[in-house]
């Protein structure tokens, strides 16, 4: 009964997105108020019924109705209720609900808080907004309904990919779609930007938000899912430059230039047309991304749902948003025209060079990752583009743009001398570089990686802090600190996104510069060293969970005869599925983390046992948390709020056509 | 219970990749032989490199490439090897061979026209500004019509 009326509650959203599409873009052009105001109405009552139609999924999933075809394929009774919710969107078809009730959740909020946006404007948002809902709302129910029953529904299910059991992963989804279908907002600004021809400061102001908020998101959800690869699959890893991984870093570097350049168009109405193109781009990258996740055509260790059906449709939704956009900008671009006059070295350049390289970059992921499939097509060339490609052709670009991402904060907008600032950054330069230089004596190999990662990461959080205490202007230290508090949320958030990528980047190259790793075979009782850490393997013992029998061995870690921790590797197995997983035993540290594995039982009756030491490994994900967290605390400054109070007076002061 | 842990125990595969009886003795060699598994795509798996890999033919490969390696192979030459029996698929970083010089050229030719374009754009932008003493005509008609009013 509830699944029913889940299913009709979705057909229902799926005819209020078809309306609220036409309805208000035809009041838009036609200057007719009611027409347009029904925008508002329409967007709640799609949001509240997608909410009612994924309610009753997940109703269906925490009461295992196993006559759900989804449920039976994807949950078994006996989960945890945690996996038993994360279970609705850890398969395609819930997913793709779920990516559609955060698009009407978009939608329904720039109704509810576009209070101050001029209401032409506001119609065209939301009705562009609901055509990427009736896209994807269509997709769900003409290719993937998740709502379809069982004749026969079986005792029980059938579990889901034991892999996902897991706290990481089980948020890890829907904060990659908040950061996914945030974009949306933007590509919905822009595009209706483009139908009204105009685009100016209080644009830059509106969009700015919505692309921050997404951009949060993603680096939040590829946080997590690179978190989730380290401490889960057992070796350490934390990036693979999977396509699906990729899918996901490409609309997270174009959200970032994005970003970047709607500060441009905000503060001095110059690189409209550029950031117009880039909004687009970004959310077009995204739908590809659901593209390469859900066809299939690209192999990946996680896509889920290879069908070629829902690939065509996927890619007939990129080809009409993303090809009418262009084709939209291709026509209307000519008639933003640019307002601001700046000098070559300026703030203004500053950010189209963040703009090259991060745009750039990312396009060369994009290369990257459909290139077997072109090698294929077009050249009857079976390959594989792995890791080591990436590396070699990704890593410059994130050098560059650490080396001038200091300097670049700190030029002046309109016209700047480079002399000023280089002055002011010269005691981060020092210290970066003696980092770097101590760094180089202080390890044992002769890898550039680690020396060059640290004076980097050092002259970006230096650099950061030398750029805010600028801020405070001129006078004593007091005076200047004490003003360092009144300052406005943006600039701390800049430190903090600026300063989270210079710590993120010390986590990887010291990482990837300086792990140790050992591989052994231990008898119980057994003691071994590793990087000065003792380890003894005291007993292994089996046991069981939930919805899995584990092995679990205790091991003790010593250093310099005193305990440094205690720590109880697992290696479980899900019966339902068959499926062994590790469960890595992992000791955090500001420093390093101590990473140990417990493999197979051996022949001559000892265990297998992996030991990685992982240095600065927890650096990576609190940079990313950090940038997040400025990403979050940039979202709370007043200046946006008081905008948004100011273009309401006056959008009021406008008398209604 | 007992029964139970020893069938899970045979079905299932092993849950890391190099395992402790493949390790070479010579540390050097064993490096040169992690180094090259990085650098081998497991050809059963998605995208995996024979390193992570717990597949059994991935296994068989890591194994290959050691005997390889004891018998006094040269890095490329265990390439090489791999190669001619499994096809480039294998390869983990692309050739710049043929077609493939598309795909490293990407980055660089793209960059140098972003930074073609981006610098005439600039230089456009800096030059509007020397010129024009800041309002244009229809401006300061405008400003004049808002001032005397």
């Amino acid at each position: 009964m509830v699944t029913e009326l889940g299913h009709f509650a979705l057909i229902l959203a799926l005819l209020v997105a078809i309306f609220q599409t036409i309805v208000p873009l035809v009041g838009a052009q036609k200057g007719w108020v009611n027409w347009m105001a029904v925008a508002v109405p329409a967007a709640t009552l799609q949001f509240l019924l997608v909410a009612a139609a994924f309610g009753a999924l997940t109703y269906a999933f925490v009461t295992s109705d196993f006559s759900l075809r989804l449920v039976t394929l994807n949950s078994h009774s006996l989960k945890p209720m945690l996996y038993k919710v994360s279970g609705v969107w850890g398969n395609h078809e819930g997913s793709i609900l779920l990516w559609v009730l955060i698009v009407t959740l978009f939608g329904a909020m720039a109704a509810w808080f576009g209070g101050g946006l001029p209401p032409r404007l506001k119609a065209r948002v939301l009705a562009v907004q609901s055509a990427i809902g009736v896209a994807f709302l269509a997709f769900i129910l003409f290719t993937s309904n998740p709502f379809l029953r069982l004749a026969r529904p079986p005792f029980d299910g059938q579990d889901l990919n034991p892999l996902l059991q897991d706290p990481g992963l089980a948020f890890h989804p829907p904060f990659l779609y908040l950061g996914y279908v945030g974009l949306s907002m933007a590509f919905s600004f822009a595009v209706a930007a483009l139908i009204e021809g105009r685009v100016d400061a209080a644009w830059g102001r509106w969009v700015r938000p919505w692309t921050l908020a997404a951009w949060v998101f993603l680096t939040i959800g590829i946080g997590l899912g690179s978190w989730w690869a380290y401490y889960e699959l057992g070796w350490g890893g934390f990036w693979f430059w999977d396509p699906v991984e990729n899918a996901s870093f490409m609309p997270w570097l174009f959200a970032a230039a994005l970003l970047h350049s709607a500060i441009v168009v905000e503060k001095r109405e110059s690189l409209k047309s550029w950031t117009i193109l880039l909004a687009i781009m970004a959310f077009g990258f995204s739908l590809i991304g659901t593209f390469i996740v859900r066809s299939g055509v690209i192999t990946s260790v996680h896509a889920f749902a290879s069908d070629p059906e829902r690939g065509v449709f996927i890619l007939l939704i990129l080809a009409v948003f993303t090809g009418g956009a262009l084709t939209l900008f291709a026509a209307r671009a000519n008639s933003l025209e640019a307002k601001g006059v700046f000098g070559m070295v300026s703030r203004e350049s500053a950010l189209v060079l963040n703009n090259i390289l991060l745009a750039v970059s990312s396009i060369v992921v994009f290369v990257g990752t459909i290139w077997p499939l072109v090698a294929e097509a077009f050249f009857d060339r079976k390959l594989s583009v792995g890791a080591p490609f990436f590396e070699a052709a990704f890593t410059p670009f994130m050098v560059v743009l650490a080396l001038v991402m200091p300097l670049g904060a700190m030029l002046p907008w309109k016209r700047a001398k480079l002399a000023r600032p280089m002055k002011q950054l010269a005691p981060a330069l020092a210290l970066a570089i003696a980092v770097g230089a101590l760094v180089w004596a202080m390890q044992t190999g002769k890898s550039a990686l680690g020396p060059i990662g640290m004076f980097l990461g050092t002259w970006m959080v230096a650099g950061a802090l030398v750029d805010l205490f600028n801020r405070t202007g001129r006078g004593a230290i007091g005076a200047r600190l004490a003003r360092l508090t009144r300052l406005p949320r943006a600039d701390w958030g800049k430190l903090l996104a600026h300063g989270g990528l210079g710590i993120t980047f010390m986590g990887i190259s010291g990482l990837m510069a300086w792990s140790v790793e050992d591989i052994r075979v231990a008898q119980v009782g057994d003691t071994y060293e590793v990087a000065g850490y003792q380890i003894t393997l005291e007993d292994v013992r089996q046991d069981r969970g939930p919805n899995y029998v584990t092995t679990m061995a205790d091991m003790l870690v010593m250093r310099d005869g005193k305990q440094v921790t205690r720590l109880h590797p697992e290696k479980r197995v899900y019966p339902v599925q068959a499926m062994p997983t590790t469960e890595a035993a992992i000791a955090n540290g500001f420093w390093r983390d101590i990473y140990l594995v417990i493999g197979d039982p051996q022949a001559d009756g000892g265990w297998a046992v992996r030991t990685f030491i992982k240095p600065f490994a927890n650096w990576i994900w609190a940079g990313c948390l950090i940038m997040a967290l400025g990403g979050l605390v940039s979202l709370s400054d007043r200046r946006y709020r008081v905008a948004a109070g100011a273009a309401k007076s006056t959008a009021q002061g406008v008398p209604a056509e | 219970m007992k029964r139970l842990f020893l069938i899970f125990a045979l079905i299932a595969t092993p849950v890391f990749a190099v395992q402790p009886d493949e390790v070479l003795d010579d540390p050097a060699l064993e490096a040169r032989a992690r180094d090259l598994s990085q650098e081998l795509r497991c050809v059963v798996c998605r995208g995996e490199n024979i390193d992570e890999s717990n597949a059994d033919i991935a296994r068989d490969l890591r194994l290959l490439v050691r005997e390889r390696l004891v018998e006094g192979d040269s890095n490329e030459e265990v390439l090489d090897f791999v190669v001619e029996r499994y096809g480039e698929y294998v390869l983990m970083t692309p050739t710049t061979g043929g077609a493939n010089k598309i795909l490293w050229a990407t980055g660089p030719a793209l960059l140098l026209f972003a930074l073609i374009m981006g610098g005439l754009y600039l230089r456009r932008r800096s030059q509007a500004g020397e010129g024009a003493g800041g309002l244009s005509d229809d401006e300061q008609a405008r400003l004049d019509e808002l001032l005397n009013k």
